[in-house]
């Protein structure tokens, strides 16, 4: 070796450590049990935890967009009148505003679901593959082939519960009545928490314009939330139901602090 | 295995230290930015969330 070494030179007679075959095995194994911890750490919380500030930023960013745009009157600011909430500024339901079909990985809207957090906000995508629901700047999939916000029929839309933001984590944890509120670049849907049910991952007639009732004609205008259940995973499905309650072109009154921040 | 590396390396050992810092963090950002999601994308392929697929 070219390079000085002075411990050499003070202790020379060090004999030479050899490296055993049942040396290396051991701390390969220990190297693998590590790995599968750092694994199951990242998956759980770092994960979670990274991509849910991540997602929230992005909603709070797209929200506040869509806000200033909408209105000059309001100049960004959420409006003080308490009116969004089954006031004046609820149109009659044929008033409400639905969005043509979008294409796949299109931005669709903001929800805000106050029981999750108040400051929980996601961007809902078109589309449920993992390109959407594990993005950094979504996390919310809109199922393809379903209703739009607002529409008469059924706006179904899916999210992890635990891992990529965890989305629906707490969505065990609605009440009835819990708002639920999707912002369009339109304005606020205000859905109100219905029920539950628990269903194998197969059962897509939850999907349907009534749900779990093929081939009968819509007259209520639901949203659907999907996740996985139990939380960390996967053997059924957690589905949530959800009425429209009303539409408002400027931020409902509960969630006005939140909105444009 | 991680004691001849630890004698591989250059320098004293608080500069050893570093360089050995700075190879786990190194191999910390590579698992978590690609190894790992392409991992979970292989054992989870049905845990979205989402019903029918």
């Amino acid at each position: 070796m070219s390079r000085p070494n002075p411990e050499s030179a003070t202790t020379p007679a060090k004999p030479r450590v050899r490296i055993s075959f049942l040396g290396v095995a051991g701390e390969l194994l220990l190297t693998a049990g590590v790995l599968v911890l750092l694994f199951i750490g990242w998956q759980n919380f770092f994960n979670s935890w990274v991509l849910n500030g991540q997602q929230n930023g992005a909603a709070a960013q797209l929200g506040k967009q869509w806000l200033e745009q909408s209105g000059p009157a309001t100049g960004g600011s959420p409006s003080p009148s308490g009116a969004a909430e089954g006031g004046a500024s609820v149109g009659p339901r044929a008033d409400i505003p639905v969005e043509s079909q979008p294409a796949n990985r299109q931005t669709i809207a903001v929800m805000y679901v106050p029981r999750f957090g108040i400051d929980w906000k996601r961007t809902i995508r078109e589309g449920t593959g993992l390109d959407v629901l594990n993005s950094s700047q979504a996390g919310i999939g809109h199922y393809a082939d379903t209703g739009m916000p607002g529409a008469v029929g059924n706006f179904a839309v899916a999210a992890h519960d635990t891992g990529y933001g965890s989305s629906f984590l707490h969505m065990q944890n609605l009440r009835l009545g819990d708002k639920i509120y999707v912002q369009t670049k339109d304005g606020f849907y205000t859905y109100a928490f219905r029920n539950y049910q628990y269903v194998q991952p197969n059962e897509v007639a939850v999907l349907d314009p009534v749900p779990k009732q093929q081939g009968v004609q819509a007259s209520d205008r639901l949203l659907t939330m999907t996740t996985c259940n139990p939380p960390y995973h996967t053997v059924e499905r957690l589905i949530s139901y959800a009425v429209l309650e009303s539409f408002s072109k400027t931020p409902p009154a509960a969630i006005a602090s939140e909105v444009g921040q | 295995m991680y004691a001849a590396l630890w004698r591989v390396l250059p320098g004293p050992w608080w500069l050893r230290l570093i360089i050995v810092l700075a190879l786990l963090a190194a191999v910390l950002f590579v698992l978590f930015e690609w190894v790992f999601p392409l991992i979970d994308g292989v054992l989870n392929k049905n845990q979205q969330g989402t019903v029918g697929t």
